[in-house]
């Protein structure tokens, strides 16, 4: 008999060891203090009240969104608030040149990224002209299959990088998502070939019930960057400045050439999973939940600008009605998108010349569409 | 003019398009320095440097994931899966992603990616390489699927996949790679998509029949022409979209029809060509259209290969029920 190897070599060890060194990265506390000035990425006041304002529009925009679902004016729609700092705050670093490719739950980083309002309410309700990305507008619509946003951002990544061009895919997927085949091959792919990516996992704690702990034994989910050879980092994701400077960071070195990075934000989702009947009572604790209320994104980054003297409770009142009006005026545009016809749906399937299936169908739903 | 084998014919193919369009990319497994696992990319990457004929990482999904990543960066990129029976790892790229992208996108996004892939069997290959599972594709709204059966259509129709703007899956047979040369002009040519082609006249019965099979059904006709019948074969070559008229009207010349795939009877398109006929020329027919197909089982253990794939003997026999109905 041999000695026992995993004694010798002791893994579990330098497991432990590599997990200790992923700490949570944090510049702003949960009462709104700076608790890591070296980091402070030092915005400039226009910067501060535009990342704020672009927060509190959101969590309107989420609150207005639940609600127009549950009159039947929204379809398909995955709450978003308490991640606001890590959707906006990871957006804040990007420059318009960048591709985002967002998973189902973040369609406000590609509303602030161009997608008019009335087309995500359109890609809510079903309609193609919500998809109908404007020109100049590098966006994805939303990606329903998790994991499939990691291996094309891979691509686009690949596709920058080939090009010349001084900019980076960005992708975004839940802790339940790092589970995935396509997650580890989509950091693997870019890491390999050393393109100019950003994969974040927003790790708010459940994909749809099932809690984080009984995706992976790993620590952190952040660690998984080490598969693929690539740096990555754990964010405290209730911090926007926190948020914004690992993605800045992340951002600079994949323009310099030096590959992608995995950032993992540590947040919540104060709603359920979707509006599709998920009821979060069902395996998450009142406890739990004031827990996370407690580090509210939105709560500490105000207490940090009101103490500079940058926010007022006029001031977010004044953001809240322009969002409230901005909402019904982009819903009131969504209901003017003409009705879907199949003709325009067979007109859309190809760039080409119509395969003669499509040839004969149209011409019978245009019949059809005619009477 | 050269003679060339099918392998060749699609290393040229690949050649014409890398030279004529920059945007053209070739990727894949042992792609690059290798020249591919059958030579199709033999001295590409030398002739073309590591940025156009790259290898990958070992990961049909990720290749995926890349094709269609590049698609949107304005590039054609034209990957590789080693072998087609690996295409269940890259199933949501090709059948959930690149065959949607421009629907979904309402017409924001083209996809103009061509996947090659071998398959097919005869060559007592190891477990998943030979499969025939072209009928996937065909099911798959978005797609296009191309199926040669020689050197020429090779070239022309690769090079017309490679143009086109939306996705084709361009299947090569493994056992059609080096069988036979035959004339390629060495320029570039396009066949189009979706165009069947008729490789033997006839006026008795009609064998619609692609990839291996038409030689096969070739050899078929040969033998029935010594007992007296003139058979028609119809190389389908795209099998999705078919080309309906080019079939209907074979089949309104002889009157008789079968319709032969290496695939197994509930895989393959073979049904989607008799419910074609059935539905546009069935005052035509004299007799059922039957069907010439592999049994409903896994692709067989490489040893029994010989038994289990149809042959031109079993065209024979098909063709014969149906000649004399």
């Amino acid at each position: 008999m041999g000695e026992n190897i995993l004694k010798k070599y002791d893994p579990t060890a330098t497991l432990h060891e590599i997990e200790d060194k992923f700490q949570m990265f944090q510049i702003l506390n949960e009462e709104g203090q700076i608790v890591n000035e070296e980091a402070n990425p030092n915005l400039s006041d226009d910067e501060l009240v535009e990342l704020m304002t672009r927060m509190v529009y959101t969590r309107i925009l989420d609150q207005r969104s639940i609600s127009l679902n549950r009159q039947g004016r929204l379809g398909f729609y995955a709450p978003t608030a308490g991640q606001e700092a890590s959707q906006l705050a990871s957006h804040f670093a990007l420059e318009k040149e960048d591709w985002i490719l967002p998973g189902y739950r973040d369609v406000p980083q590609i509303v602030w990224h161009g997608l008019p309002l009335a087309k995500a309410f359109l890609f809510s309700r079903g309609h193609f002209m919500g998809n109908q990305v404007p020109e100049g507008v590098n966006i994805l619509a939303p990606q329903i299959i998790i994991g499939a946003q990691y291996i094309q951002t891979a691509g686009v990544a690949l596709g920058l990088q080939k090009r010349g061009k001084k900019s980076v895919a960005i992708t975004y997927t839940g802790d339940g998502g790092s589970s995935q085949g396509d997650f580890y091959e989509g950091i693997n792919f870019a890491g390999a070939f050393k393109s100019p990516a950003i994969f974040i996992v927003q790790n708010n704690q459940y994909a749809i019930s099932t809690p984080r702990e009984l995706q992976t034994a790993a620590k952190t989910i952040a660690q998984k960057g080490i598969a693929a050879g690539i740096p990555s980092v754990l964010v405290d994701g209730m911090d926007p400045l926190a948020v914004y400077v690992a993605t800045r960071d992340a951002r600079e070195r994949a323009v310099n050439g030096e590959g992608p990075t995995l950032i993992e934000t540590m947040c919540y989702r104060y709603g359920p999973h979707t509006m599709a009947g998920d009821d979060p009572t069902r395996y998450r604790t009142a406890d739990t939940d004031n827990e996370w209320a407690a580090k509210d994104p939105i709560v500490r980054f105000r207490k940090y600008l009101e103490a500079k003297g940058l926010w007022t409770e006029a001031k977010e009142e004044e953001v809240i009605e322009r969002a409230k009006e901005e909402i019904k005026e982009a819903i009131k545009e969504a209901d003017q998108a003409p009705k879907q016809k199949v003709t325009e749906l067979i007109e859309n399937m190809h760039a080409g010349e119509m395969p003669y299936n499509l040839q004969e169908q149209y011409a019978i739903y245009k019949e059809k569409e005619s009477k | 003019m050269a003679q060339m084998t099918m392998i060749q014919a699609i290393t040229d193919a690949l050649r014409c398009e890398l030279r004529d369009d920059e945007n053209v990319l070739v990727f894949g497994e042992d792609v690059g320095v290798n020249g591919g696992v059958f030579r199709a990319t033999e001295g590409l990457q030398k002739e073309f440097g590591v940025d156009r004929v790259f290898d990958t990482p070992l990961a049909e999904s990720g290749i995926g994931g890349l094709a269609i990543g590049l698609a949107l960066e304005g590039f054609r990129p034209v990957p590789e899966i080693q072998f087609f029976g690996f295409v269940y790892e890259v199933m949501d790229s090709i059948s959930g992603q690149l065959a949607r992208l421009r629907y979904r996108s309402g017409g924001t996004y083209n996809a103009p990616v061509t996947i090659r892939s071998p398959f097919g069997g005869g060559v007592h290959t190891p477990e998943m390489h030979s499969d025939s599972l072209e009928g996937l594709m065909a099911q798959q709204p978005g797609l296009k699927v191309v199926i040669p059966s020689t050197p020429y259509d090779a070239k022309g129709l690769l090079i017309s996949s490679i143009r086109d703007n939306d996705p084709v899956i361009f299947l090569e047979h493994l056992k059609l790679y080096r069988s036979f040369r035959e004339e390629v002009p060495e320029e570039a040519y396009t066949i189009p998509l979706g165009k069947a082609d008729v490789k033997r006249e006839g006026k008795d019965l009609s064998i619609f029949a692609y990839g291996l099979m038409v030689h096969e059904s070739l050899k078929a006709a040969e033998e029935l022409e010594k007992e007296g019948y003139s058979v028609e074969v119809v190389d389908l070559r795209t099998i999705q979209p078919l080309d309906i008229e080019t079939i209907i009207a074979s089949v309104e010349k002889t009157n008789r029809a079968i319709v032969v795939q290496e695939a197994q009877k509930q895989a393959g398109i073979a049904a989607n060509v008799v419910a074609e006929i059935t539905d546009r020329a069935i005052l035509s027919l004299e007799a059922p259209v039957l069907r010439v197909a592999a049994p409903d089982t896994i692709y067989p253990f490489p040893q029994a290969e010989g038994v289990w794939l149809p042959t031109y003997k079993d065209v024979m026999e098909t063709a014969k029920k149906v000649l004399t109905f």
